[in-house]
């Protein structure tokens, strides 16, 4: 009971003080709390085509969230899921404008596998440098994201890439093999949202990354080397390898960030596309407590937040959709804080008897 | 020309070598500190902002000394006193800065972007090129000559033998992190009032990071790191010479930006000598 329960309350307990700091800075800025509240809820999940929007938005949030999370199992923080879902998207928009008439059966097949080996071979680099030469992986990761972007900005304004229908800096379209969103019919039932059936994925991986990190062998050895990686070496586990494959499924995670984006959005590589929902997904998985299945609801809810946000520039005088970020931090730290807290409450409980049945 | 080329990467590696020192405080003394990105966007705020209401520099940079001490002692509340965990929390502080500091620009200007311009008495001319002179040697000369400086290199690579000397490795962590935060908060000053005239959205845009990049390339030293600042400095004015000059082969600028942060990953690898970070560090 309580080493479900106790985490639950202190996760409940962070959601609150975000949205109490929140309120707190609403009061200070005239505007009426609880309106704000009504605003993000509205803007969440008013319409059709904004649950689509959202939808969308938790798609990915959801993604790099499993990315943060498998990486923390085996004792690794992974910051780098920003660079590795702007590689990915970036190689599938480069591969499918290689290979632009191939069926869209094999055209969304080579986008998976394209984006998911992109993402792991870009977190690969930090898993091989932290597990054999111990170079920081928060350090790399960081390197990592930059490395990225600046790539990015480079190969787009190649002649071969660049779209020259307009200023944008992104690639050209690529074929409807890929693009397949207009034969979507999830697209059409949230009124063309930039939603896709690709958010189907969080959920099978949920169940797989569940199965996987708590009833298998290899699950078990990245659990373990997260613990204790003294241990676990003393065990004839090999941590090493174990940090490596953990950041090979953690880059494939967010790698897939891509499929959603090009596949079932835009079609193509648009430079900066993403929010930073590579640190977003810090976030999520935080509060989800790195548990794969709580991630969606998770990633469902800071989504309704980033979405909401962006009608408070419009809708109110004095915020701004900045007021998602602080409860994202507020969230953020409170997690953070929360062995100390549960810690307390613990002390509590035991000097008030509470709990004596257990 | 030479002298020019000098200016201006002196001038571009200025932030980065105030926070790049102040990463180093708190990394010598076994601290991760990823929020310097957060405490240079805050120290950037509020010297920008007392600035325009006392048209004052020097009341700018004070105020945002104080706020980064304060920063810094919160920073050390979570992770010394909570018992946070570092890079959550640093991570929490940067997202704070980057929400709050809109927030009370939209209620203090009416604007989320920037604060009005400052006039040019409300800016540095040269005195953040003699603070940093300045810090540089008090740095330098902490580390080589006293004990202070020996019980944060203690404290970030033998807690336990400074704890049974007698010193609280606590303590230290403590005033390291409150001057890591005073020291990223001055770099953040140097952008808004003697880089640039006034505070606009995320206007460190990263540099905060790269001074982490660059205490990483200088291998956790003093006078190494203060050189790997100037080198980012030096690819920096490259890439931005290249920009402006309107070459007729078009030069990939960005790969040139890439140089440095490649370079730190190398240093990684430890292939090239040994890498030497403080052997308590994230404990």
């Amino acid at each position: 009971m309580k080493k479900i329960l106790l985490p639950l309350f202190s996760t409940f307990i962070s959601l609150l003080m975000g949205l109490l700091l929140g309120s707190v800075i609403a009061a200070f800025a005239d505007e009426n709390p609880l309106h704000i509240l009504q605003i993000i809820w509205n803007s969440g999940l008013g319409s059709k085509y904004d649950l689509g929007t959202t939808l969308y938005y938790a798609n990915a949030l959801a993604l790099t969230g499993y990315s943060v999370a498998v990486a923390f199992h085996a004792g690794l923080f992974n910051i780098g899921a920003e660079g590795q879902l702007n590689m990915a998207t970036l190689m599938v928009a480069i591969v499918g404008l290689t290979f632009p008439s191939v069926s869209p059966f094999l055209g969304i097949i080579i986008s998976f596998s394209v984006a998911m080996m992109a993402g792991a071979l870009w977190a690969g680099i930090a898993g091989l440098l932290k597990a054999y030469r111990g170079g920081h992986e928060v350090i790399s990761t960081i390197m990592l994201n930059i490395i990225a972007s600046a790539l990015a900005s480079w190969l787009i304004t190649l002649p071969v890439l660049r779209n020259t229908e307009n200023q944008n800096p992104e690639t050209r379209q690529l074929s409807l093999s890929y693009f397949v969103r207009g034969a979507d019919p999830l697209v059409k039932f949230f009124m063309d949202s930039p939603t896709s059936s690709s958010i189907l994925i969080i959920f099978l991986l949920a169940i797989l990354l569940w199965a996987f990190l708590f009833r298998t062998r290899t699950g078990f050895a990245i659990r373990a080397t997260g613990q204790n990686e003294v241990a676990a070496e003393l065990a004839g586990l090999n941590p090493k390898l174990m940090k490596v494959i953990a950041m090979l499924i953690a880059g494939a995670c967010a790698g897939l960030v891509a499929i959603g984006e090009v596949n079932g959005h835009t079609g193509k590589f648009l430079l900066g596309f993403s929010p930073e929902f590579g640190f977003m997904g810090i976030a999520v998985a935080l509060l989800a407590r790195n548990q794969p299945l709580a991630i969606p609801p998770a990633a469902f809810l800071f989504a309704i937040l980033h979405k909401g946000a962006g009608d408070l520039d419009i809708e109110t005088k004095n915020i701004t959709r900045d007021l998602a970020v602080v409860i994202q931090a507020v969230v953020v730290l409170s997690i953070s804080i929360s062995p100390w807290l549960e810690e307390k409450i613990l002390a509590f409980m035991v000097n008030h008897k509470w709990g004596a049945k257990e | 020309m030479i002298l020019s080329w000098a200016m201006s990467i002196l001038r571009v590696s200025t932030p980065l070598i105030f926070a790049s020192l102040g990463g180093l405080m708190s990394e010598r003394s076994g601290v991760i500190n990823i929020a310097l990105e957060g405490l240079m966007l805050i120290g950037a705020f509020t010297a920008a902002v007392v600035a325009l209401m006392t048209h004052s520099p020097y009341l700018g940079l004070m105020a945002a000394i104080v706020a980064g001490a304060l920063g810094g002692l919160f920073y050390a509340f979570c992770v010394l006193k909570l018992k946070a965990n570092q890079i959550i929390s640093g991570t929490a502080i940067n997202l704070l800065a980057m929400g709050m500091i809109p927030l009370i620009l939209k209620i203090l200007y009416g604007s989320t972007g920037a604060t009005p311009n400052l006039e040019m008495n409300e800016r540095f001319l040269s005195f953040p090129l003699v603070l940093l002179v300045f810090i540089c040697a008090l740095i330098f000369a902490l580390f080589k000559y006293t004990h202070l400086g020996l019980w944060i290199s203690f404290s970030g690579e033998h807690p336990d033998a400074l704890e049974s000397a007698g010193i609280s490795s606590d303590k230290i962590r403590w005033f390291a992190l409150t001057c890591s935060g005073i020291l990223a908060s001055i770099g953040g000053a140097s952008v808004s009032i003697y880089l640039s005239s006034g505070y606009s959205r995320n206007m460190i845009g990263g540099r905060g990071f790269m001074s982490l990049a660059a205490m990483i390339l200088g291998r956790w030293r003093p006078k190494t790191t203060v050189l790997a600042c100037l080198f980012f400095g030096l690819c920096d004015v490259i890439q931005m010479r290249l920009q402006s000059a309107n070459l007729s082969i078009a030069l990939p600028t960005q790969l040139i930006q890439i140089i440095p942060y490649l370079m730190t990953l190398i240093v990684l690898t430890g292939l090239v000598g040994k890498s030497i970070a403080p052997k308590a560090l994230g404990k």
